[in-house]
């Protein structure tokens, strides 16, 4: 995404010099002929907001139940609340049952982030600096792990934890979500770590620094955007994943989206308070994403774009 | 690459070697344990060789929902690459657009899968969601809950809606690391829009494209909590994937043998799967 911030900044020279200089009329002519091609037309915008609007649809609706009471859900078709409540907010910031879901959640995410890129970190070094016996296989390794499917690790993961007595734990989600999150770190920060020059690693070694001090006072800050990436990615996967931490957890570590779906149950279909939950999950990404905007290809393509 | 040779490398792969081992390694070895033993409770178990494996692959359920797991993978492919390609195409390159772009095309991405299919399952009722009401309201008769054909819509909708921005900021991602001077030099000669997507975009997004077919095929072919919320694999078991289907016998019945023994020849197909998209990549980045 490095050629996007680059190539604007060509643009935006471009721009200026065709203004100041007759000589670059013919510049300035291309690029207007390139915009009446359709290249950058008046119209371009309508592709990309038809879409934007498609996608924030079902979401809006989302947010739309959440402010109704359930009759009006139930009794009336309303595309925006008539009658405004924060009720369905209200129960769930103080029922236990309620926000001790989400507790649970980012207590377990938080730390499967820091196992997963603390863990991640010496490796990715490895991978991107030298060769060793089986380090390819171990690559490979690393990404089937990756793209196994939670379903079949489920029963397993079940009557393993159930053996250490870690079940409804959050430490028992925290280390089986690092089945995906730890190969997924691994790959971002590698590609990260491979754009930095070998030479600094020599340098720093020459300079009599000794490894630790190296990777923590040197290496560690030129990589920060991809450790903050690798964090935000850790995140987002536990966060989103609900199979394993539904089999893992009963009570005292369940996440929001198990008490989700059984509380509503119960309840017989609360759809106010149903939809106010699900807004409230949306939050977190909705924070963040802003700050990793143009690396998020990147992450969910495991670093390799 | 100029990468040294040094074995003492392995010193810093080892935290990670340890903790997969654990999170992977030993659910697999139990999963290889059970899936050729049977077992009437109490922990006593006896030998059954590769009964499991045979009843699994004779057995018209598993394949099923293998077969209806690949159409749903082709249908979405089918759907998401070309107009993610699409999309991708008409983002703006430059400006405030950009970011704003970016950024509401990666919502849908970040939402847990299960209040996605709660999302969709809302939206799609034809009571109180704005979707099934409407399109009842003008005369389609749509009901996800018990028309098979409905229910396919609907997951195939759903998915489209959650995953083609991966395939749009992939293809974004490959296209604006395309040099101005290239657009340039079509323009000089001449070249039509298609013959500058044809032969300058497409070959530059080849790399990204291939990335993200791969990763959808896998993902989509391993999903489970979104139709499950939505449908619970229903109506029948008309949108029953595999995963679906796995937990099920694992998980609602506890049938430990077939549940092992579909487990493993899952993950098979799934290590053949990343197989081929590790040598793809790792082939394609050897040949630049």
């Amino acid at each position: 995404m490095a050629g996007a911030n680059e190539r604007t900044e060509r643009n935006a020279m471009n721009g200026t010099a065709s203004e100041g200089l007759s000589g670059t009329l013919s510049q300035s002519d291309l690029d207007r002929r390139m915009r009446r091609r359709g290249e950058e037309s008046r119209w371009w915008w309508i592709v990309p907001t038809l879409y934007i609007i498609v996608l924030l649809l079902p979401i809006y609706w989302l947010i739309n139940m959440s402010f109704k009471t359930n009759a009006e859900i139930v009794n009336s078709m309303t595309l925006y609340p008539h009658a405004p409540t924060i009720a369905n907010y209200v129960t769930i910031f103080t029922e236990k049952a309620w926000y001790s879901g989400y507790i649970n959640s980012i207590t377990y995410v938080v730390m499967n982030m820091v196992i997963s890129v603390s863990v991640a970190l010496p490796a990715a070094y490895a991978f991107s600096r030298y060769r060793f016996l089986g380090d390819k296989h171990l690559f490979f390794w690393l990404l089937t792990n990756r793209m196994a499917p939670p379903a079949v690790f489920a029963l397993p993961f079940f009557q393993l934890y159930s053996a250490f007595g870690l079940i409804d734990t959050h430490i028992a989600v925290a280390l089986a979500h690092c089945l995906f999150n730890v190969p997924l770190a691994v790959w971002i920060l590698e590609g990260f770590m491979s754009g930095v020059p070998k030479e600094i690693d020599e340098t720093a070694y020459i300079d009599g620094y000794s490894f630790p001090r190296f990777f923590v006072k040197i290496f560690m800050p030129l990589i920060a955007s991809g450790i903050g990436v690798a964090c935000f990615f850790c995140f987002m996967f536990s966060w989103v994943e609900l199979l394993i931490a539904r089999t893992l957890t009963t009570t005292d570590a369940k996440p929001i989206a198990a008490t989700m779906t059984r509380t509503v149950s119960a309840a017989g279909m609360d759809w106010g308070l149903l939809a106010a939950a699900g807004v409230l999950t949306l939050i977190p990404g909705a924070l963040v994403i802003w700050f990793v905007r143009n690396y998020i290809a990147k992450g969910f393509a495991l670093g390799r774009v | 690459m100029d990468k040294t040779w040094n074995n003492k490398a392995w010193f810093l792969v080892l935290p990670v070697l340890v903790l997969v081992a654990f999170t992977a390694v030993i659910p697999l070895m139990t999963v290889v344990n059970y899936s050729v033993q049977d077992t009437f409770g109490n922990n006593v178990f006896t030998w059954a060789g590769t009964e499991w494996f045979e009843e699994l692959l004779s057995s018209s359920r598993f394949w099923e929902a293998m077969v209806r797991n690949l159409i749903f993978s082709f249908i979405i492919l089918a759907i998401e690459v070309p107009l993610g390609i699409f999309i991708a195409l008409n983002m703006p390159k430059k400006g405030w657009g950009v970011p704003v772009c970016l950024v509401l095309m990666s919502l849908p991405l970040l939402i847990p899968w299960n209040v996605v299919g709660t999302i969709w399952q809302v939206f799609g009722r034809n009571d109180i969601g704005l979707l099934g009401y409407y399109l009842n309201a003008i005369g389609i008769d749509y009901n996800y809950v018990q028309d098979p054909f409905d229910a396919w819509v609907t997951i195939i909708i759903m998915d489209v809606w959650h995953w083609t921005s991966l395939v749009v900021l992939l293809c974004y991602a490959g296209l604006v690391s395309i040099p101005d001077a290239f657009y340039q030099a079509a323009k000089i000669d001449g070249a039509s829009r298609w013959a500058v997507f044809r032969y300058i975009q497409l070959p530059k997004m080849q790399r990204v494209l291939l990335i993200a077919v791969l990763l959808r095929f896998m993902d989509s072919f391993m999903i489970y909590t979104e139709p499950f919320v939505v449908t619970g694999g229903g109506p029948g078991n008309s949108t029953t994937f595999l995963s679906i289907d796995l937990v099920k016998t694992a998980l609602g019945q506890f049938d430990l043998g077939p549940a092992a023994a579909m487990s493993l020849v899952y993950f098979l197909i799934i290590l053949l799967l990343s197989w081929v998209f590790y040598t793809v990549m790792t082939n394609y980045d050897a040949e630049r």
